[in-house]
């Protein structure tokens, strides 16, 4: 039933369901059940919500809360437009020519609750503009940040949001960067890091590689296809 | 021409739809995404009024009246360009209704001989008045063989893509996963990895890493990272080895805008990989992925329902001769399918409109975690399509995709269906498999295939 050392070996390499063995065809019961809890907690996860207070007192600077025009979780599964707009009436300070930063639950705040606060530290003071405020963001979408970003006048948006839970990791976040944002961009117009967690991206290389992004913006005044990632790889 | 609104009477109550995307619209079974568009049916007995509609509309009127305009979209040109009357010629007297009939009563010959013929909106139509068992039953019919280290759609074979993704695109992390999936089965459709980033470095060094582990085992089959098409064309220029240029594909002219493509750049990038001659049985060069919901996501929807425009896409797909294409039926989102029972009928809806449209056409059976969905409902569409004919599903360890977060299929829910349904894998990758000693009794890793020669010591 369960693979020979050799093969369940191959494990040392991958976080991947690799050397499951088999019962037939099929997978044995302990990784059936394996992946069912695995699921199971990927179902709750979708549900986690921000702490925003919590949030901002980790990240030891003043930030803006504000939430998406999605009412609850429901309504922002649903109804991924609301996510991208800011609510009726809303009043963000002018930032012209910054860098604003915005921290997001996306579609699980558990990654954004734990490893934003260390990626921010590491990213601001080596931003190659000033940095505008700080925006926590509640049932944000990506492009929430162009709404943001457009009405605080912003040079870039960087969006550091929960990405989806998958199984094997229910904190994963990714950072999306966006030049000259404003309502209509669209995702060929951004670029994106992604997988920064534990046995993926460290907060240093995410940092670095925004780094590198927004400079090369800069240069360009774009981002999206245009911008091709050809920063050079660290030797292994 | 102006459009001439339609009409039907239900139960004494009149309903009326203004053009023929509306009709399109509201005759299509229920789906999240397009009550999210604003375009679906107000209730299930305008729907019905809808199909009923729909049923009567003659087929010859989709080449006259397009559900985007000619003028504003060039995904309308193409498909309105490249219409072969003659190929449609043994159906162009028939109604939506009639052509249903028509599919399910005809010998498979005649079936695929009508593929250039067809435009992606017929397909659709008739799709949206199908149960799920004529949508299997029809698919099953069509044939479409592509080639490029094999020969992928044969009668009888069901092929997998082997997809050992890696969150951090580590070169080790990705053999140790093609190796499972080898000792498996896995691997005849394609051996591609969808790369965590677009660095071109890093696609450059999971690209040699694949050729690499091809040519030491002599595999017969085509490796591929799903880049965005401009890192491919970048990849190709600094002398990588790329067998099959991948891209994501929609159904609208706004909608590959957002993907960052246009037609005559898809063009380039086939030439580009025609050029490098690698291919040893064929020259289907290209791979493209779609799935319903893209052109809402990009908000370049022209008001048309999600399931016309993704056999819109297909349109696209078919200009490039493929060696593969699939739908990503529940990647992406269940604000698109909400749940296993729209991801069920979608998956089948887009192999029966690809392989009516002629494509070898596969489905990434699938969902994420915020959707309704789990792998029960994975496991009957997985059977559906088998049944279905289906080209090829996907492989991942375990059913986990630990880059892309969702769910797929795992190498044993692709060596499952092969087994419950007699279905085998491409005659040239199966004899490689046979020649290793994969898939007897034995369980231990046959010495021609040990880790050491791929480097995971």
């Amino acid at each position: 039933m369960t693979a020979p050392a050799q093969w369940r070996d191959l494990r040392r390499f991958t976080d991947a369901r690799v050397g499951l063995g088999r019962a037939g065809t099929a997978q044995p019961t302990a990784a059936h059940l394996d992946f069912q809890e695995a699921h199971a907690r990927a179902r709750d996860a979708v549900w986690s919500a921000l702490d925003g207070a919590a949030l901002e007192a980790a990240l030891a600077r003043p930030a803006i809360r504000l939430r998406s025009a999605a009412a609850d979780r429901r309504e922002y599964l649903l109804r991924p437009d609301l996510g991208r707009r800011l609510p009726e009436g809303t009043v963000l300070p002018h930032a012209p020519g910054s860098i604003v930063l915005v921290v997001a639950d996306g579609l699980c705040a558990t990654g954004v609750q734990r490893h934003a606060p260390g990626v921010l530290d590491l990213l601001m003071p080596a931003l190659p503009l000033p940095a505008g405020p700080v925006v926590i963001a509640e049932q944000a979408r990506v492009a929430l940040g162009d709404a943001i970003g457009e009405a605080m006048g912003a040079a870039a948006v960087v969006m550091l949001i929960g990405e989806r839970p998958g199984l094997s990791a229910t904190d994963s976040l990714g950072i999306y960067i966006t030049w000259a944002p404003r309502r209509g961009r669209t995702d060929a117009e951004r670029n994106c890091i992604s997988n920064i967690r534990p046995g993926g991206l460290t907060y240093a290389e995410a940092a670095a590689k925004a780094t590198w992004l927004l400079r090369a913006a800069q240069r360009l005044g774009a981002t999206g296809v245009a911008l091709k990632d050809d920063m050079a790889l660290a030797a292994p | 021409m102006t459009a001439m609104p339609f009409a039907q009477t239900l139960g004494g109550t009149r309903y009326v739809f203004d053009d023929l995307k509306t009709l399109l619209a509201r005759a299509s079974p229920f789906r999240s995404g397009d009550a999210l568009a604003g375009v679906a049916a107000g209730s299930a007995a305008e729907r019905v009024a809808a199909q009923r509609a729909l049923a009567d509309v003659p087929l010859a009127r989709f080449l006259t009246d397009a559900v985007i305009p000619y003028e504003a979209d060039d995904v309308t040109r193409l498909i309105i360009d490249r219409h072969d009357a003659a190929a449609f010629a043994p159906v162009r007297s028939l109604t939506v209704g009639g052509f249903r009939d028509w599919l399910l009563a005809a010998p498979p010959d005649a079936v695929t001989a009508l593929a250039p013929g067809l435009t992606p909106e017929m397909a659709a139509s008739v799709s949206k008045i199908m149960r799920v068992a004529d949508l299997m039953q029809v698919a099953a019919k069509c044939r479409v063989v592509t080639r490029f280290r094999n020969t992928l759609g044969l009668p009888g074979t069901l092929s997998i893509r082997l997809q050992p993704n890696h969150p951090t695109d580590d070169p080790r992390g990705v053999a140790a996963g093609v190796l499972d999936g080898l000792l498996l089965g896995a691997g005849d459709a394609v051996i591609g990895v969808n790369p965590a980033t677009d660095n071109i470095d890093a696609v450059m060094g999971v690209l040699r890493m694949l050729d690499t582990v091809r040519d030491r085992f002599a595999i017969p089959t085509q490796t591929c990272v799903l880049a965005h098409v401009t890192t491919t064309m970048l990849a190709m220029q600094r002398g990588a080895p790329v067998d099959l240029v991948f891209q994501s594909v929609g159904g609208t002219q706004a909608t590959n805008a957002s993907f960052g493509v246009t037609l005559p750049l898809l063009r380039e990038a086939r030439e580009a990989a025609l050029a490098l001659k690698r291919g040893t049985l064929g020259d289907n060069v290209m791979y493209f992925e779609t799935g319903q919901g893209s052109a809402l996501s990009a908000e370049a929807h022209h008001g048309v329902d999600q399931q016309t425009l993704e056999a819109r896409a297909y349109a696209v797909a078919r200009e490039y001769a493929p060696l593969l294409v699939n739908s990503v039926v529940g990647f992406i989102g269940p604000e698109y399918l909400f749940d296993g029972k729209q991801i069920l009928r979608a998956g089948l809806e887009d192999h029966f409109c690809g392989k009516l449209l002629g494509l070898p056409m596969g489905v990434d059976v699938c969902y994420t975690n915020h959707a309704e969905a789990d792998q029960d409902d994975m496991d009957a569409l997985l059977a559906c399509l088998a049944v279905a004919g289906v080209t090829y599903v996907m492989g991942v360890p375990g059913a986990d995709d630990v880059m892309l977060a969702y769910q797929s299929t795992s190498f044993h829910d692709g060596l499952t269906a092969r087994a419950m349904l007699g279905k085998r894998a491409a005659p040239e990758f199966e004899a490689w498999l046979d020649r290793m000693g994969i898939g007897g009794d034995g369980e231990a890793i046959p010495a021609r295939l040990s880790p050491a020669l791929i480097g995971l010591t």
